[in-house]
């Protein structure tokens, strides 16, 4: 039997998939798609509580997050051709022109 | 074990497989490619959730349109490579130093989110009842979240101008200088 856990469980393990991704990779583009990850496992959560609940509430807002996510992929992806330009690289350490 | 378990377990190890190669791949195009077949098993739990709307729009938007967009950016740069000689030699998972401290900071997060699941206790099997007509989510969405709807479409209008201005070419004349991409 499927229950609520284990679909939180699943999102748990992909969550943390997503930020490793995000910690351990050295390319923009590789961590976008780490956020991406994260977001799914979020949304996973959200549509199994809706069903554990019984509520149309848990999908409407993965309808949001989707949204915000296709606008966050749209800038993100404007933001890292115009850093190529600059740099000619797509390394995270190529960037560090405001860090002390 | 029933088919819905099968399937959950079956869906679950793709979408686990496919996002942990997709961290792992070293060519940008691949882990694209990884991560609609990641897409594609959660959509396959969505509909196990009774969910056909999202399963649906995860395809079609996520699948469909935002990798399409990633894709297109990284032919697009076409810099597939991470780009130091360090990286040449060294699997991008297993470098030292800080990306270490980081995977070890995911694993702590890891280790956290199982602990707090685990006092959950046992949640039993879902209730009967569940919302899978979209004439019940499309009315929701036009009455109770109309409003959150609308400001929606105002932040994809903002996106679009955004992601045009941060695109477009700098001025002709230092194009000139540089050569341009």
């Amino acid at each position: 039997m499927v229950t609520l856990n284990h679909y939180l469980v699943l999102s748990a393990i992909l969550f943390s998939i997503g930020t490793a991704g995000v910690f351990v990779r050295r390319n923009l583009i590789t961590i976008l798609l780490s956020i991406e990850i994260m977001l799914n496992a979020v949304n996973l959560t959200f549509v199994a509580f809706g069903r554990a609940l019984a509520s149309a509430d848990g999908q409407i807002i993965v309808f949001f997050v989707m949204t915000v996510a296709a606008a966050e992929a749209a800038v993100g992806l404007a933001i890292v051709i115009s850093l190529f330009r600059h740099r000619e690289s797509l390394n995270p350490e190529s960037f560090a022109s405001l860090k002390w | 074990m029933g088919s819905e378990a099968i399937s959950f377990y079956l869906f679950g190890a793709i979408a686990i497989g496919a996002s942990l190669l997709v961290i792992a791949q070293r060519n940008p195009v691949y882990s694209v490619l990884l991560l609609i077949a990641s897409f594609g098993a959660l959509s396959g739990l969505y509909v196990l959730l009774d969910a056909p709307f999202v399963a649906v729009i995860q395809i079609i938007v996520y699948a469909g349109a935002i990798m399409v967009l990633f894709l297109f950016v990284v032919m697009l740069l076409n810099a597939p490579h991470e780009d130091t000689e360090h990286d040449e030699r060294v699997h991008p998972l297993l470098r030292p130093g800080p990306m270490r401290f980081g995977a070890f900071l995911a694993l702590v997060l890891a280790g956290e989110l199982w602990w707090a699941l685990g006092r959950g206790g046992d949640t039993g099997a879902f209730p009967g009842g569940a919302v899978s007509s979209v004439r019940v989510i499309g009315r929701s969405l036009f009455t109770d979240y109309a409003f959150p709807f609308e400001v929606t479409s105002v932040l994809i209008l903002v996106a679009m101008v955004g992601a045009v201005v941060l695109a477009k070419r700098d001025n002709p004349r230092d194009r000139r200088d540089r050569g341009g991409l």
